[in-house]
């Protein structure tokens, strides 16, 4: 901001003072964006180098330069300490919630466009999934909470799994919907003539001219579950139901000491979303701001 | 990304009906509906009554009136945790805005190295809170972490031990963790803008700066009222990043309403009153939801694409 101010009105008179005020503009934006870039990438180079470092020699060094011995023990260390189980049950979390929500809310969604306003039921469970867009899963945890409990399945992944579909729902359901209702009407009514079912129709005509939908919203949902903190601490209990989050929040209590090792279960616990996003970037950031833009 | 918020929605009714019968795709709807009543509804009209009870979280709920309320609403900590859970909203939206629509403005030019740079910003939107936590716990010691680190003492402090310090990290890593979501929101927002506008300015000789006035910024009302709803609204929701972080504290410091409901229920065992603050919560949500909708006009069913 100083530099515009400073830079402008010394050479305010001279010829074509917009192009050169546009140009400071550029160079604002340029020089904040490399500057955030900065502020992004420093912590993720500190954790990285931090886990391969030893922890005598951690107190000793520059915290930013590169480790003197690089070491893997940390890394060791972390899964020793049963981290493949936790990755394990974060899969299956994942998996087992977003599949079947992202195949209900297509279900709900395709109900919806193609008889949502002959059928008075279809409209109303529509506005109810725009409604609990509304609905923050931290105001409801300790309702959801007790329905667990009655329902015998505290400390399980299931107990996990049945909220998180349940949440991944309304904005499914909005975006899927949004997409079927480009499907042109005329290809229904083929379907229709050939004697398709609406299940057939579903699956043959719906499904694949949605599929990118299909998979941001696949994306999205399996990103929120993959990270979730709140259902897996609030629901489960004992070691074996741990997923990642919390137990990298659970080893930070541990070896909250050792930081190098604390930095290793960082690294190892994000790593397979790093290569997820090296893999499959451009349907990553579209899934992200999944809704937001159509 | 569970604790975003929801988007403000634009409430189509399904109006393009593709002529089925309804008879044959209602039962369609009906697992989600399910699934959903179980899981969201009941549990949002279960928050309700359960402010009427009295529950440790393992025995018996039992009726008590106005119980909770009373207690809630008569201890003087509850306007302290508003009011922080405001401060946190209102400092994380004002630093935010302008640095993610620069940055979106900046994002959606499509250079090369641009792209490259975009690749990198979104790395914290992957992580964690949990892990973000965690990195910046150990990188904000004032002994051993960025201010040795880079030889500034002024960056040496002790963050997380000072009231004042402690609100403005948490509301400096909020922004590294969602400043990349909102950049994105605004990039596509500005890809939208139709070129043609750019061009009819350029022939009546207004600069670039003028063109991000004049331009750029109001075709961007409808996606910073977005932006804005979603960072609001979702700023009643940090709860890991300030759990692990800051666990509320120094001294209340950054205590926020979601924390506050669950240090209550599931650490003092007063459900009940846990479950007044989450009323509160999903009242606080609702209000603001609505009055940043009215904000933008009601309807948004209008084209985004002012005057084009």
């Amino acid at each position: 901001m100083a530099t515009m101010t400073t830079v402008v009105p010394t050479q305010h008179k001279t010829a074509a003072p917009q192009r050169r005020r546009s140009r400071n503009l550029n160079w604002l934006g340029g020089s904040l964006s490399w500057l955030w870039l900065f502020v992004v990438m420093l912590p993720v180079y500190w954790i990285v180098i931090t886990s391969f470092k030893q922890q005598s020699n951690y107190y000793v060094q520059n915290p930013l330069a590169p480790p003197s011995e690089a070491t893997l023990s940390n890394y060791r260390l972390v899964i020793e300490s049963d981290f493949a189980r936790y990755f394990v049950n974060s899969v299956i979390v994942t998996i087992g919630a977003v599949l079947p929500a992202v195949l209900i809310s297509f279900m709900a969604a395709y109900a919806i466009i193609r008889a949502g306003r002959r059928s008075r039921f279809l409209r109303l469970t529509n506005s109810l999934f725009l409604m609990g867009l509304a609905i923050p899963l931290q105001a409801v945890i300790i309702p959801v909470y007790l329905i667990i409990i009655r329902l015998q399945m505290y400390d399980t992944l299931l107990a996990i799994i049945l909220p998180s579909i349940a949440f991944s729902i309304p904005l499914s359901v909005l975006v899927l919907s949004n997409f079927i209702r480009d499907v042109p009407r005329e290809l229904f009514e083929s379907m229709r003539m050939d004697g398709a079912t609406e299940w057939g129709t579903l699956w043959h005509l719906a499904f694949p001219l949605t599929r990118p939908a299909l998979v941001t919203v696949t994306i999205y949902n399996g990103l929120g579950i993959w990270n979730g903190f709140l259902l897996p601490l609030i629901l489960t209990q004992s070691a074996d139901q741990r997923t990642m989050p919390l137990a990298l929040w659970d080893f930070q209590g541990q070896y909250g000491v050792n930081v190098p090792a604390v930095a290793a279960s960082v690294v190892l616990t994000t790593l397979p979303i790093l290569i997820l996003y090296a893999i499959g970037r451009r349907q990553l950031l579209s899934g992200l701001t999944a809704g937001f833009s159509k | 990304m569970t604790t975003l918020a929801a988007p403000p929605v634009r409430v189509v009714a399904p109006s393009t009906d593709t002529g089925g019968r309804s008879g044959r795709v209602t039962w369609m709807a009906v697992p989600a509906l399910l699934m959903f009543l179980a899981f969201a509804v009941v549990p949002l009209l279960g928050v309700l009554a359960l402010s009427f009870t009295t529950w440790d979280g393992l025995g018996a709920v039992h009726p008590s009136g106005l119980t909770s309320w009373r207690a809630v609403l008569a201890d003087p900590g509850l306007f302290h945790t508003i009011g922080v859970t405001f401060l946190i909203m209102g400092l994380s939206w004002v630093f935010q805005t302008p640095l993610s629509l620069l940055i979106g403005v900046f994002l959606a030019g499509h250079q090369r190295y641009r792209e490259f740079l975009a690749v990198l910003y979104f790395i914290p939107l992957l992580l964690s809170s949990a892990a973000i936590a965690i990195t910046f716990k150990a990188l904000l010691d004032p002994n051993f972490g960025i201010g040795a680190g880079l030889g500034l003492p002024i960056l040496a402090q002790d963050w997380l031990g000072d009231s004042k310090l402690a609100v403005g990290v948490v509301v400096f890593v909020v922004s590294w963790q969602f400043i990349p979501f909102h950049s994105l929101i605004y990039q596509g927002g500005v890809r939208q803008i139709p070129a043609s506008l750019y061009e009819a300015a350029q022939i009546d000789g207004a600069g670039r700066f003028r063109q991000f006035l004049s331009i750029t910024l109001p075709q961007l009302k409808y996606t910073i009222i977005t932006s804005s709803t979603l960072m609001v609204v979702g700023s009643l929701t940090f709860f890991d990043l300030i759990f692990i972080l800051t666990s509320g504290g120094p001294a209340d410091a950054t205590s926020v309403l979601a924390l506050d409901m669950y240090q209550r229920g599931f650490q003092a065992s007063l459900m009940g009153p846990a479950s007044v603050i989450a009323v509160i919560l999903v009242l606080t949500g609702l209000v603001l939801a609505l009055l940043l909708r009215r904000l933008g006009g009601g309807s948004g069913d209008d084209s985004q694409l002012e005057g084009a």
